[in-house]
């Protein structure tokens, strides 16, 4: 609507200079044909004169034309815009606009095709580059990142002194600077464009350095002294000779081979008393009791000869195979190397902080999962297979109260403190119920936490099912903290991150600062000196495995707004877990630390080396764990003096 | 005064003896024979369930006798199977390539079957390549041979950095548990050369013998697994009994008194380690031929984990333990989850044992090891206390 009447006004404003100028319908009846039957290459000249009118119905026209609106009028041959159709078509007057009537059969409609419409399209895009409404001009400068094409760069760097607006002025010198390394017409201001680009580590300014640079492959006797050449290849190391072959083929330079299937058809149609070509039938289960058949098949002219190993290195020998740049002008191909080199070292150093960033973050999730074991398994020397389990639990309650709690927010507020006692009410019924008892038989402890694991598990899948259940992160966690376009990190890393420092400084304090701690230490390293001194072991025991199991239940809600759900995520951490707080060496919370660290950092580090397999990293990493443990059986931070003793 | 092995043993005697009534009824009782009281498809769950017995007696050896916690061991039996699931999947493979490949016009070359045969074992994971590692897949010999080196040699190895560096208790049981999860990781892997989660199949059909019938094939695993637990019955309880058997069960007790007292600790260690791990190989690939399928799933770190509930059910320490403890425990856990259990109403829940066996293994479990540290075997000692 609002077109509509900007369109009016500035139909209005106009009529008064119709009079004593050129009209737009002139300009339309000089290219007559090309109008009703325009073709991709004639319509060029068609819009080249409606732009260079600068008359302002060239924009409602040519976006009419493009959408098919336009018609002929058989009776004097004038063009108009279709308004509405019915019995009688509703026809526009494209300089006045002033509607009239006419018959169907008296219009000829103009049909642009797919090419034209672009094109139209293209010349459109320069009239909406100034066009007052910022949407469209965004748009604007949108289609023309898009299409990347070289009318376009005069009307974009005509555009931006006149851009209001700073961000999309910003936005359009970019774009101006990636056409002209692209299209400008001298070559140094090209060669300036493309070392404007340097460094830039964008990924629209990468695929232009890259455009640049795209080369084709070719094959000639000799290397043509206008080819722009990026590498010779050599036969043996750059190209198999194989491949070598196939591309003389593909060029037309050397005869196709025959094809074992070929050769395999031309015998069995040539099958002639038990004997193909003399050879009989019996002796063509080796290739070269078929090659002698064959051979003697094409010397009498039954089948296309067969290209000999020989006649094949010859000929490969013979030519010459390279690279050339499609960019025929080689300072340009050499100043876009140097600026892609430069992008490159920039876009491998963010890609490394990016990286370092993930392996934090793995290593802060594989923290608050051995965090609750460094506790147990760490200071109380308690295995305990079900912690994998407690995890679970925490991120079932999570999901429980957000069925009751609509807004993700607050049930998080509320789930955290109850997956805490949750696991912690569950953690003192196991240590009173059967790990008290189990003390002095660790491998035992190891079997039964590994039954209660299997039956919390199983009674998980009763309960909640088997498929995995979401528990969903606040609206303020969703979406990523972008630094460029390489270094990005969501924001529930940084929560997780954020968390697992929180935990570690909460364990030190209550280990390092308080009575409970105090008591602990005490407990473990001398149980009975601990109990003459009026410590009571079995409360402190039992405080102590609550207290590592309702921090396993936190961190099950945390790792649940990363990960899904399931009756089997414990058992996804279980044996990372052991391994953390193994190698991170026992009976330290640092050590946990470094040992989270270690494995995240390792992890990262090796998928990177292999990004398409997260398996075979995994495989590797717990190899190397296992060498690690080899040389340092008592971890990273390893206890010292009485403390150490088993 | 030196008696001899067996009357130092009168349970050998009497496991040897019940194997062969066992063998011999079940024969006679199977179609085989004629009688046919016994389907084919549970003499194949009894020569599994003797195969996993024997398996149990290894990790008896190594935990039980040696106190090392392995979790790894039944890892060394997946490789097993895996070794000789090559052999049988290749071999039958190349049988029906050159069979379909027989009706053609010409004779085929060697390349030709090659690659036929690749593509029907690999086309699964979208390849045709044949990996380093099949190379000897077309030799029983060789790769029974594997059969028995890549385990040992693996337990070698491991066994040897472990043991080496002081790697006891726990620790050492953790540190198993990642070398059976790093195998499964990488066994998962499509491009490990052994069909990634797919895993091998149709080992049930033994290359050659296609006109034997199944019922026939299963009797002769049943009795082959049978002699295999017998063989490995008297041989690990020879090697636990005498002086040997004494250092190992020291080792158990207090390993420091028995470095002080001389022993080369470490050299006892790997020695039971690398043979309970050879035994276990040789278990699989007597298992999984009957079960028809093997993949990476089944050598996941749970799997060795059940393995030491089976031996600390069954009772530790004493070799007919482990194997009443694999045979009662998988028996029992196939007879609930296959739905033979009948379903408990409780008038406002009904407790489907198929859902609900895992939580009552899981407590029962938690019930032996508290207040059954000697298991079912432990019923024995009890049975000989009231005789004497």
């Amino acid at each position: 609507m609002l077109r509509l009447i900007s369109l009016a006004l500035a139909l209005w404003l106009t009529v008064p200079a119709v009079a004593f100028s050129q009209t737009f319908q002139d300009i339309l009846q000089t290219h007559r044909d090309e109008v009703l039957k325009p073709g991709r290459r004639s319509v060029g000249v068609v819009l080249d004169d409606l732009v260079a009118s600068g008359l302002p119905q060239a924009v409602p026209f040519l976006e009419a034309w493009r959408d098919r609106e336009i018609v002929q009028r058989n009776s004097d041959g004038l063009f108009f815009r279709v308004i509405a159709e019915g019995d009688t078509v509703t026809l526009g007057d494209l300089d006045t606009g002033a509607e009239l009537q006419a018959a169907e059969d008296d219009l000829t409609e103009s049909r642009p095709n797919g090419g034209v419409r672009r094109a139209i399209g293209d010349a459109l895009v320069q009239f909406q580059l100034s066009d007052p409404d910022i949407v469209r001009r965004q748009a604007a400068v949108e289609a023309i990142a898009r299409s990347m094409d070289a009318s376009q760069l005069a009307p974009l760097q005509a555009s931006i002194d006149a851009e209001p607006d700073p961000a999309l002025k910003e936005t359009k010198i970019r774009l101006a600077g990636m056409l002209a390394a692209l299209f400008a017409d001298e070559t140094e201001n090209r060669i300036a464009a493309i070392a404007a680009l340097s460094g830039d580590l964008s990924v629209d300014v990468r695929a232009v350095l890259n455009r640049l640079l795209s080369t084709t492959t070719a094959v000639a006797a000799t290397v043509p002294g206008d080819a722009n050449v990026a590498q010779i290849l050599q036969v043996g190391t750059d190209i198999t000779q194989s491949e070598a072959y196939a591309r003389l083929v593909a060029a037309e330079l050397a005869p196709a081979l025959v094809p074992n299937d070929d050769i395999r058809a031309a015998l069995v149609a040539n099958i002639a008393d038990a004997k193909v070509g003399g050879v009989p039938v019996h002796a063509l289960g080796t290739d070269a009791g078929r090659w002698l058949a064959y051979d003697t098949l094409a010397a009498e002219g039954l089948a296309p000869p067969r290209v000999k190993p020989q006649t094949q290195s010859d000929a490969v020998a013979a030519h010459v195979f390279y690279t050339a740049y499609i960019e025929p002008d080689a300072a340009i191909t050499d100043a876009a190397r140097v600026a892609l080199r430069a992008t490159e070292t920039n876009v491998a150093l963010s890609q490394a902080i990016d990286l370092g960033l993930d392996a934090l973050s793995l290593a802060s999730i594989y923290f608050l999962a051995a965090i609750g074991l460094a506790i147990t398994f760490g200071v109380m020397g308690v295995i305990n297979m079900a912690h994998g389990e407690f995890i679970m639990m925490g991120a079932y309650t999570g999901f429980v109260v957000q069925q009751f709690v609509p807004d993700y927010t607050l049930s998080i507020i509320i789930a955290l403190p109850l997956a805490f006692a949750i696991t912690f009410g569950a953690g003192v019924a196991m240590e009173r119920l059967v790990i008290r008892h189990l003390y002095h038989r660790p491998l035992e402890t190891l079997l039964a936490t590994f039954g209660i694991s299997i039956a919390l598990q199983q009674l998980a899948k009763n309960i909640f099912g088997t498929q995995a259940r979401p528990l969903t992160s606040p609206e303020w966690l969703d979406g990523a903290l972008m630094f460029n376009d390489v270094i990005a990190i969501s924001y529930i890393r940084i929560a997780i991150f954020v968390l697992a420092l929180v935990f570690l400084a909460v364990i030190l304090f209550v280990l390092k600062r308080t009575r409970l701690g105090l008591e602990v230490r005490a407990v473990t390293q001398n149980p009975g000196m601990a109990a003459s001194m009026g410590i009571n072991p079995d409360r402190i025991n039992m405080l102590t495995f609550g207290l590592g199991s309702g921090i396993a239940g936190i961190a099950g809600v945390a790792i649940g707004l990363y990960a899904k759900v399931t009756s089997e995520m414990g058992a996804d951490y279980i044996v990372q877990s052991f391994m953390t707080v193994v190698v991170g060496g026992v009976g330290n919370v640092w050590g946990t630390l470094a040992g989270a660290s270690l494995i995240g950092f390792l992890q990262k580090g090796i998928e990177w080396l292999n990004p398409s397999n997260t398996l075979a990293a995994q495989t590797y990493m717990i190899l190397f764990i296992i060498l690690f443990i080899q040389f340092r059986p008592k971890g990273i931070v390893a206890l010292k003096g009485r403390a150490a003793a088993d | 005064m030196q008696r001899s092995f067996l009357a130092q043993n009168p349970s050998v005697i009497w496991f040897i003896a019940i194997l062969a009534l066992f063998t011999v009824v079940v024969t006679i009782l199977s179609e085989v024979s004629g009688v046919g009281v016994i389907s084919t498809s549970f003499i194949k769950t009894l020569g599994k369930t003797l195969c996993l017995c024997l398996v149990a007696i290894t990790m008896d050896v190594v935990w039980g006798y040696c106190g090392i916690l392995s979790l790894g061991h039944f890892a060394f039996f997946g490789i097993g199977g895996y070794a000789i699931g090559m052999w049988l999947m290749y071999a039958r493979t190349e049988l029906i390539v050159i069979e379909s490949l027989a009706a053609q016009a010409i004779p085929s070359t060697a390349a030709e079957i090659s690659d036929a045969i690749g593509n029907q074992i690999f086309g699964v994971v979208g390849s045709s390549e044949f990996p380093l590692i099949w190379t000897f897949a077309d030799s029983l010999f060789l790769q029974l041979l594997m059969v028995i080196l890549v385990p040992g040699l693996l337990a070698l190895a491991f066994g040897w950095l472990a043991f080496r560096s002081r790697v006891t208790g726990v620790y050492l049981s953790i540190l198993t548990q990642a070398m059976t999860l790093a195998l499964a990781l990488y066994l998962f892997q499509n491009d490990s050369g052994l069909r990634g989660n797919n895993g091998l199949s149709g080992l049930q059909n033994i290359p050659g013998y296609r006109d034997v019938p199944q019922a026939t094939v299963s009797i002769i695993f049943f009795i082959a697994s049978a002699i295999a637990l017998g063989a490995g019955y008297v041989f690990f309880a020879w090697i636990v009994s005498g002086k040997m058997g004494n250092v190992i069960k020291g080792i158990r007790d207090n390993e420091a008194r028995v470095w002080f007292l001389g022993y080369h600790v470490e050299r006892y260690k790997l020695f039971v380690f690398t043979v309970t791990a050879v035994v276990a190989g040789i278990a699989g690939a007597l298992y999984y031929p009957q079960a028809g399928i093997i993949n990476p799933g089944e050598i996941a770190p749970i799997a060795s984990i059940y393995l030491a509930v089976w031996v600390a059910i069954g009772g530790r320490g004493r070799l007919y333990g482990a194997a009443i403890g694999a045979a009662f425990v998988s028996l029992v856990s196939s007879w609930f989850t296959g739905g033979g259990a009948p379903n408990i109403n409780l008038g406002f829940y009904t407790i489907q044992w198929t859902d609900w066996w895992l939580v009552l293994l899981g407590f029962s479990f938690v019930a032996v090891t508290l207040f059954f540290p000697k298991g079912i075997g432990g019923l024995f000692d009890l049975l000989m206390r009231k005789q004497s």
